[in-house]
C-alpha cells in the first residue's frame, strides 16, 4: 500500500502561508502595540492573544458565523474568489494563522520595546521617519526573536486540529491536513498511516523548537 | 540660538520621588555645560529640548524655529526639530559598521553630497581606519568619536551631548575635549554639554549653567562661577569645602576692608557692597587659597588662626589637610613636605580668597 503523502503536504503549505500572514499582521500589530500609545491598546493586545485561550470549538464556531456563505464577510470572500471559504484549504490558513498572529505578537512587542529604545532615540534625532526606524533600526535589532517568533508561529499552524476540522473540515485529497490525517486514519484502524505522520510531525516540530531556542540564545562567539 | 524657558512636574513613583523642573535659559554659539549631580534634571532638560518629553509649560525656540510652545500647543516631533543629540552611552547602531552610521546621517543629503560629506566626516574625525567596523569591534575612544560625528553629519542646529566623557580614562577626554574646541570652532552652532564633572566644564564650556533641584542656580562663564559662587549651595557643588557661618563687625569702604567674625575669630577682608553692618552671611573659601606655616610660638599675624591639624590626605597633585573648625586647605606636596613637622600651625585667610555670600 502507497503511503498518501498529501495531509503532509496541505500541512506545510497551509503552515507556510499561515506564517506569512501572521509575521506580516503579528509585527505590525506588535509595533502599534509597542511603539504608539492609543485607547484600547491593551484591549487590543487582549483580543489578538484570545485565541490561544478560547476553546477550538468555540474560536471555530465563531468562525463558521463570521466567515460562513450567509455572513457579510462570507459574502466578500465569495464576491471576490467565486467560491465560499469555509471548506477548503485556504479556511485551514485562516485557522493556523490565528493561533500563529498572538505568538509573534507577543514575542515581537516585547523585543520591540527592549531592543532598541536607545537607538530607535538616536535615529529619530538624526532626523528618520518613524518608517526608516523601523526598517532599519528596530527589526534588524530584534532579527533573532522575529526570526524565532516565526519558527514558533509554523509549529503552531503545522499542528492546528480543532479549528481547522471545524471550519475547513475533513476532505480528504482537499482539506485533509496531517493532524486531522492523524485522527482520520486512527478512527480507520490505519495505524500504520498515524504511525507515520505522527513521527514526522514530531521529527519538524522538535527540529523547529530547536532552532527556535538557539535563535533565543545564540551560541557564544569568541 | 536656542531658548528655552520651561516647566515640568514629574509625578512621584513607587521606586523615584517626584521631581519639578523650572528652567529658562539661552545659550549661543559655543559650548554650554549644563553642571549638575545625578538627578539634577540635566538629562529631562535635554530630552525636552530633542522632543522625547513634553513639558508642562513653556517655550522652546532653536533660531527662529518654535520647538514647543504651550499656549499654542506645538510641540515638534523628535524627527522635525534638527538637533543633534548624542546620547549617554553611545548608541552607535550596532547593526551597522561606523561608516553606515554615519550613512544613515547623512540620508537627508543629496546622494552626490552624501558620499563626499561622510568621508570627510570620518576624516575629519581620525575614523579612517576603522570605518569598516561594528561598534563593538571599536574603542571607547573611537565609538564616542563616531557618536559625535554622526550627530554633526545630520547638519543640526544645535548639539546636546549627555555626559560625553562618561566612562573615558584621562587621556580619552583630553582627546574628546580638543575634538570638542575643534567643532565649537567649526560648527557655529550652540554646543550643549551636561556633565557632573566641574573640571570638564573649565576644559570646554564657555558658559557654564550650575543645575540644582531642576532649578538654574546659577549662570555665567565657569571662572567667573567659581571665583564668585551665587549661593552657599552653588558653593557646595563646586566642592567649595570651606564654608562658615560670619557676622560683618566692621565695613570701610574707604579703604576697601571689612572684618568678619567666625568662630570667634575675627579676620580682615575686602569690602563686600551690598551688605550691612551686623549681616550674618556665608564666608566661602576655596582649600586652595588658604596658606598655613608652623606656630612655633610666634603670635599669629592678621588673619591667621591658630588649628589642630585633625587628619592629612593624599589627592593626585596635592595635600589635603583637615583643621580643626571644620577648615580643609589644600598645598601643593613640596610645601606640605617642607611644613610636615610643624608642631602647631596657622591658618592663613588672604584677604583676596575670602568671598562673602
Amino acid at each position: 500500500m502507497s503511503t498518501n503523502w498529501f495531509p503532509l503536504w496541505l500541512s506545510l503549505r497551509v503552515a507556510a502561508l499561515a506564517t506569512l500572514i501572521s509575521i506580516v499582521f503579528g509585527l505590525w500589530i506588535a509595533y502599534l502595540l509597542a511603539q504608539r500609545t492609543f485607547r484600547g491598546r491593551e484591549l487590543l493586545d487582549a483580543v489578538v492573544t484570545l485565541p490561544l485561550l478560547l476553546p477550538p470549538t468555540v474560536l471555530g464556531y465563531y468562525l463558521l458565523v463570521v466567515l460562513g456563505a450567509s455572513s457579510p464577510l462570507g459574502h466578500l470572500y465569495e464576491s471576490v474568489f467565486g467560491a465560499p471559504l469555509i471548506f477548503t484549504w485556504e479556511a485551514a490558513v485562516v485557522a493556523s494563522t490565528l493561533h500563529a498572529i498572538p505568538l509573534v505578537t507577543k514575542s515581537a512587542r516585547a523585543a520591540f520595546e527592549t531592543a532598541g529604545i536607545r537607538y530607535e532615540k538616536a535615529a529619530r534625532t538624526l532626523g528618520a521617519s518613524d518608517w526608516r526606524v523601523f526598517w532599519r533600526v528596530t527589526l534588524p535589532l530584534s532579527r533573532r526573536t522575529v526570526a524565532g517568533a516565526g519558527l514558533t508561529a509554523f509549529a503552531r499552524a503545522l499542528g492546528d486540529f480543532g479549528v481547522t476540522l471545524m471550519i475547513a473540515g475533513n476532505l480528504p485529497g482537499k482539506t485533509q491536513t496531517a493532524t486531522v490525517g492523524i485522527y482520520d486514519a486512527l478512527q480507520r484502524g490505519d495505524t500504520r498511516t498515524a504511525r507515520l505522520l505522527v513521527l514526522v510531525l514530531s521529527a519538524v516540530v522538535i527540529a523547529i523548537a530547536y532552532g527556535a531556542n538557539r535563535l533565543d540564545h545564540p551560541p557564544v562567539v569568541e | 540660538m536656542i531658548e528655552v524657558r520651561i516647566a515640568k512636574r514629574v509625578a512621584p513613583r513607587l521606586d523615584t520621588p517626584g521631581f519639578s523642573l523650572e528652567v529658562e535659559f539661552q545659550a549661543g554659539a559655543g559650548v554650554t555645560a549644563l553642571f549638575g549631580t545625578a538627578g539634577a534634571g540635566k538629562t529631562l532638560v535635554f530630552d525636552a529640548i530633542a522632543g522625547f518629553t513634553r513639558p508642562d509649560t513653556g517655550r522652546i525656540m532653536l533660531d527662529d524655529r518654535i520647538l514647543f510652545d504651550a499656549v499654542s500647543r506645538v510641540h515638534l516631533k523628535p524627527q522635525q526639530r534638527n538637533c543633534g543629540y548624542v546620547l549617554q552611552n553611545e548608541a552607535l547602531f550596532p547593526n551597522m559598521t561606523l561608516r553606515e552610521n554615519l550613512v544613515f546621517a547623512a540620508d537627508r543629503l543629496p546622494r552626490l553630497e552624501r558620499h563626499r560629506g561622510v568621508n570627510e566626516m570620518i576624516d575629519r574625525f581620525g575614523l579612517t581606519n576603522v570605518a569598516g567596523r561594528r561598534p563593538r569591534e571599536a574603542s571607547k575612544t573611537e565609538k564616542q568619536r563616531c557618536s559625535i560625528a554622526r550627530a554633526l553629519m545630520a547638519s543640526p542646529r544645535l548639539l546636546l551631548l549627555d555626559e560625553p566623557a562618561h566612562g573615558l580614562d584621562a587621556s580619552a577626554c583630553a582627546g574628546l575635549y580638543r575634538l570638542l574646541r575643534e567643532a565649537r570652532g567649526d560648527f557655529a552652532i550652540p554646543i550643549l554639554v551636561a556633565t557632573h564633572d566641574l573640571e570638564e566644564c573649565f576644559q570646554i564650556a564657555d558658559k557654564m549653567l550650575v543645575l540644582r533641584d531642576g532649578r538654574i542656580a546659577q549662570g555665567g562663564p565657569p571662572r567667573e562661577v567659581m571665583e564668585q559662587p551665587a549661593s552657599v549651595d552653588v558653593a557646595r557643588l563646586l566642592g567649595i569645602s570651606n564654608l562658615f557661618q560670619a557676622e560683618i563687625t566692621a565695613l570701610d569702604p574707604g579703604r576697601n576692608t571689612s572684618r568678619l567674625r567666625f568662630q570667634d575669630h575675627e579676620i580682615t577682608g575686602t569690602y563686600c557692597p551690598g551688605h550691612l553692618l551686623g549681616d550674618r552671611v556665608w564666608l566661602c573659601v576655596r582649600a586652595g587659597e588658604l596658606r598655613v606655616t608652623g606656630r612655633n610660638g610666634v603670635r599669629p599675624e592678621t588673619n591667621q588662626i591658630p588649628a589642630k591639624l585633625l587628619s592629612v590626605s593624599e589627592m593626585p597633585q596635592t595635600v589635603r589637610l583637615e583643621f580643626s573648625g571644620g577648615i580643609s586647605v589644600e598645598l601643593p606636596r613640596q610645601e606640605f613636605e617642607r611644613q610636615k613637622d610643624n608642631k602647631d600651625w596657622l591658618v592663613e585667610f588672604p584677604p583676596d580668597a575670602l568671598r562673602v555670600l
